[in-house]
């Protein structure tokens, strides 16, 4: 607009000017004032005009104080100033030259229009407004609503379709709301649980502290809890479950709701029943197991003080006979019906049955007075064994043999127990079996040394705990030394030193005799090269190895003898071989074989211990043996003055039958020099004893060849 | 569960709510009687409350037009309430038509109400989430329709800090938000405060204690304490000043003394 000064359309900005200056601190508009003055001047204009128009028209006014409120003059203040700014300017700047009268006239018709018209705009919009707000507000709870509804319905599909079982219930204990999957663990009624008290599920399994940790919850001093719960079922079968209780609260944090959360565990319940009963018990019998015994054994042994056990450990005697000859079937058959029997015998509380394997069963007795109890069981078993069983139409005598084992709790492991009793069923057995024996500690630990030297003997071996020593053997005639006896020792690292006979049986039974002479062979062989070395003016030098029985059957003998002394580089004729008269009392060719073999390589075979066995004097013939070994009990006798002159005519007269046969005689346990004497004069060819030396290291036996050379 | 994060329970429109009390100061009528008690109890403590907020929306619609004439044409307006006018989209659309706004608030009414405002309008959409989790902002629907975070947003963050507490650490937020901006983006922010209020902190407080009747306490912070906020972001000239001061149109001798309460500034992503 470009206006002329003090021209129409400069004083209308005036107007506008001074109006919006009124108006604008009341406006909450972010325009600026100048802006809100441009927004004015319309309005100025169009009251201008109206003012002076020909034909006056009050409407205009309605329209402009709309257009008031649209210009976010909301403050009815602003109607105020407005109207006194058009009362007191709208003629002054807007008039023209109009009659002063008509004019005042109009403004005040235009004022009354804008108020109305305003009035009226502001009255719709604060509608509008409080429509559009009120709206908003229930859209947005509408919204809430929708949200809280989906969520609502989903956690009912939570708590329906869960495969859980829940439960929702007041403090009270009053069940207020059960799920399906609850429902059908308690079997399908759901009649039966709402509206009944969670306190009336009480069952004789529950654990002590169950209901303890619900009185916590419920009184809020406890936000859940977790147990292992049994529940009876409509139909009075058992539900096992897994149980979470935990404490509701309100927004307030006091306790309102307990909530049940349920497992079903009844099916893996029985499941692991049922593996526990087969991990437990013997599937050919029914009878508890091995495992299933030691628990029980190891409770009992566990127990408090004046608690004894008594525990009878039966083998059947023979029963492998049976099951060689019957076959396995019937031996089954035959223990089944020992089971039936053994556990007629066992039927107060506190006795047990068990089988521990093979035909191996134990009966186990509890309590205060096993002492008695214990003899009694062990009679009523073997009562029970003593009527045949009939298997396949053949009546089989059954006979075991029992040991016993009684004494208080708390004092040996079960694996002690269960090995005294193995070890006195062992002497029952021997003793002739069908009888039963009370273990006796000292037995006991003649059989534990017994069986911890059988076990150590093959690491024994291989950690080298085996060592020779050498017992010279002596010409009679001029008191030579012509060889010597290898006598294996153990270093025991336990029990020191021990001799031949406390292990070479074991080693025997085991069979680790083989390798074990096997080994002193070896040694011996590298020890005569060794002297034979040193003094190969001295003569022939022998060195004596003894053989068991059980190597003498050994296929590898001859083999392994012919190896050790070639890799030695001795002549076979610096080795004799001693063999106890028993091993070859009854000797077949067969056995006989090996030691010709030997024999004719130029190995000398002694026969040792001679005179213990029934000897038989005309077998020594087809024996192929060139050397007889008279036993210590001859010479015994001659250490007494006088010796019985029975004994010496004895002596006599195997001496002279052995020469007889081209046998040279070796006497054993040479004590005295007047025995040397007798024995030189009833022929003996070579001695042997502690007049001489005892066995020692081959250094000893060393010095002695050297003195005898020298003497 | 799945609850959306923002919505309550229950819309209790019978508790005053910011957003509608805002309006009322700006003499909407969006607004109910609970909310016009609050807000005349406010104002007993400090008349001038309306002119705080018109001085607000001043900032804003100055701070939007400089961010258009910066070339920023997507904005991003956090605790955007219910105003009746001079809203952000009005102002950006009508200085660069099809300037793209997302508007965030956690009041669901406010929000439904937008919803109404906004319908037909495709550059602008409003967004249910709280300021105080800003990866639900940034992986909104709304947000990823609109808003291209490789290019400049400004980001607005008018009249709502001061209703963070420091527990629920605002700083943290405005980091994580300002960290999903590109550079050049630009941090339009308004923070009440005691310091250049016109009257006695005694007599302020009376109006921050009707906030905190209301459950929504009003946080008031020193200028170095609202200075922070713009870490990682250069001040734009004149800095963060009291809103009458921010680039002026008119004489800021000429606005009510009420409009110096607090202060607004905007800064740009390094």
């Amino acid at each position: 607009m470009n206006a002329q000064p003090d021209g129409p359309e400069d004083r209308l900005r005036r107007f506008a000017a001074i109006w919006s200056r009124a108006v604008f601190p009341l406006t909450s508009t972010s325009s600026t004032r100048p802006e809100f003055e441009k927004q004015l001047l319309p309005l100025a204009e169009r009251l201008s005009k109206a003012l002076v128009a020909p034909a006056f028209d009050a409407e205009e006014g309605r329209a402009v104080g709309a257009a008031l409120v649209s210009a976010h003059c909301t403050d009815p203040e602003a109607l105020s100033r407005s109207l006194d700014c058009v009362d007191a300017y709208l003629s002054l700047y807007c008039g023209g030259d109009g009659d002063a009268e008509t004019l005042r006239m109009r403004s005040a018709r235009l004022q009354h229009a804008m108020a109305a018209g305003y009035a009226q705009a502001l009255r719709e919009r604060t509608l509008a407004e409080q429509e559009a707000i009120a709206q908003a507000a229930l859209r947005a709870q509408g919204v809430v609503a929708q949200a809280l509804h989906a969520s609502e319905a989903r956690f009912r599909a939570v708590f329906e379709g869960a495969a859980i079982g829940i439960a929702i219930a007041d403090l009270e204990g009053n069940i207020l709301q059960v799920n399906g999957a609850l429902v059908r663990m308690f079997g399908g009624a759901e009649q039966t649980l709402r509206g009944r008290n969670v306190k009336q599920w009480t069952h004789a399994e529950d654990a002590p502290q169950v209901w303890r940790l619900y009185e916590e919850l419920v009184r809020g001093e406890r936000e859940h809890y977790h147990v292992e719960k049994a529940f009876y079922r409509p139909d009075g079968t058992v539900l096992w479950t897994n149980l979470t209780v935990s404490l509701l609260r309100d927004a307030d944090g006091a306790p309102q709701y307990q909530l049940a959360l349920m497992e079903d565990t009844t099916e893996r319940r029985l499941l692991n029943l049922r593996l526990r009963y087969e991990a437990t018990h013997d599937a050919l019998t029914g009878l508890p197991n091995r495992t299933l015994f030691f628990e029980r054994l190891e409770k009992v042994l566990g127990a408090g003080e004046g608690q004894r056990f008594g525990l009878c450990y039966l083998d059947l005697d023979g029963f492998k006979t049976i099951n060689d000859s019957l076959g396995h079937a019937a031996g089954d058959r035959l223990l089944v019906e020992v089971a039936d029997r053994l556990q007629s015998c066992a039927t107060a509380p506190g006795e047990m049955v068990a089988r521990l394997g093979g035909d191996e069963f134990v009966a186990l007795t509890t309590g205060p007075d096993t002492q008695r109890e214990v003899d009694e069981l062990a009679a009523r078993i073997m009562n029970a064994l003593s009527a045949p069983v009939r298997i396949d139409g053949r009546e089989l005598t059954v006979r075991g043999s029992i040991g016993i084992v009684e004494g208080p709790a708390g004092e040996r492991s079960a694996a002690e127990v269960l090995r005294s009793a193995d070890i006195t069923m062992y002497r029952a057995k021997s003793a002739g079996g069908n009888r039963f024996e009370l273990a006796d500690p000292e037995a006991d630990a003649r059989a534990i040394t017994r069986h911890g030297l059988t076990t150590a003997l093959p690491a024994a071996l291989e950690r080298g705990e085996f060592f020779i020593e050498y017992q010279p053997l002596v010409h009679l005639g001029d008191g030579s030394v012509r060889g010597a006896e290898a006598l294996v020792r153990w270093l025991h690292p336990q029990h020191g030193v021990l001799g031949p006979d406390r292990f070479i049986p074991l080693a025997e039974h085991t069979g680790l005799i083989v390798p074990l002479g096997r080994w002193v062979l070896e040694q011996s062989v590298r020890q005569a090269r060794a002297w034979r070395e040193r003094n190969a003016d001295a003569g022939p030098f022998r060195i004596n190895v003894n053989l068991s029985p059980c190597q003498l059957t050994h296929p590898g003998l001859v083999q392994d003898t012919v190896e050790i002394l070639e890799r030695a580089g001795v002549q076979p004729d610096a080795l004799c071989l001693e063999v106890t008269e028993s091993a070859l009392i009854g000797a077949d060719d067969d056995l006989l074989k090996p030691l010709r073999r030997l024999a004719e390589m130029g190995v000398d075979i002694a026969l040792d211990d001679f005179g213990t066995g029934y000897s038989n004097l005309a077998n020594l013939r087809r024996l192929p043996v060139s050397i007889l070994k008279l036993d210590r009990s001859f010479t015994q006798s001659m250490q007494r003055f006088p010796a019985d002159p029975v004994d010496l005519k004895i002596v006599e007269g195997i001496v002279s039958l052995a020469h007889s046969l081209d046998l040279t005689v070796t006497v054993e346990g040479v004590e005295t020099g007047a025995q040397a004497e007798q024995l030189r004069i009833l022929g003996c060819d070579t001695a042997q004893g502690w007049y001489y030396a005892r066995p020692g290291p081959p250094e000893r036996l060393h010095e002695l060849a050297l003195v005898d050379a020298t003497g | 569960m799945e609850r959306p994060a923002w919505a309550p329970r229950s819309i209790d429109i019978s508790v005053p709510s910011v957003s509608r009390i805002y309006d009322y100061y700006l003499g909407g009528s969006h607004n109910f009687e609970v909310d016009r008690e609050a807000a005349r109890k406010a104002m007993e403590f400090m008349p001038g409350l309306p002119k705080i907020m018109q001085a607000n929306r001043a900032f804003m619609r100055r701070a939007v037009r400089f961010a258009v004439d910066e070339g920023v044409t997507q904005f991003l307006d956090i605790g955007s309430g219910i105003p009746t006018f001079g809203n952000v989209h009005e102002v950006a659309q009508a200085a660069r038509p099809g300037a793209r706004v997302v508007y965030v608030d956690h009041d669901p009414v406010a929000v439904a109400h937008s919803e109404a405002v906004l319908a037909g309008n495709d550059a602008a959409d409003v967004l249910a989430a709280d300021l105080r989790k800003p990866r639900e902002i940034l992986s909104s629907p709304q947000v990823e329709r609109l808003i291209d975070l490789n290019r400049p947003v400004a980001l607005l963050l008018v009249a709502i800090l001061h209703f963070v507490e420091d527990e629920d650490d605002p700083y943290g937020a405005v980091a994580e938000l300002s960290e999903a901006l590109a550079p050049g983006s630009l941090l339009l922010l308004t923070h009440a405060s005691y310091e250049g209020a016109p009257l006695l902190q005694q007599q302020a407080e009376g109006a921050v204690d009707v906030y905190k009747d209301i459950r929504n306490p009003l946080i008031m912070r020193s200028r170095d304490e609202i200075t922070r906020f713009f870490e990682g972001y250069d001040m734009v000239e004149p800095g963060l000043v009291p809103m009458p001061h921010w680039r002026p149109e008119t004489a800021p001798e000429d606005e009510d003394p009420y409009a110096f309460s607090g202060f607004a500034g905007v800064g740009r992503k390094a």
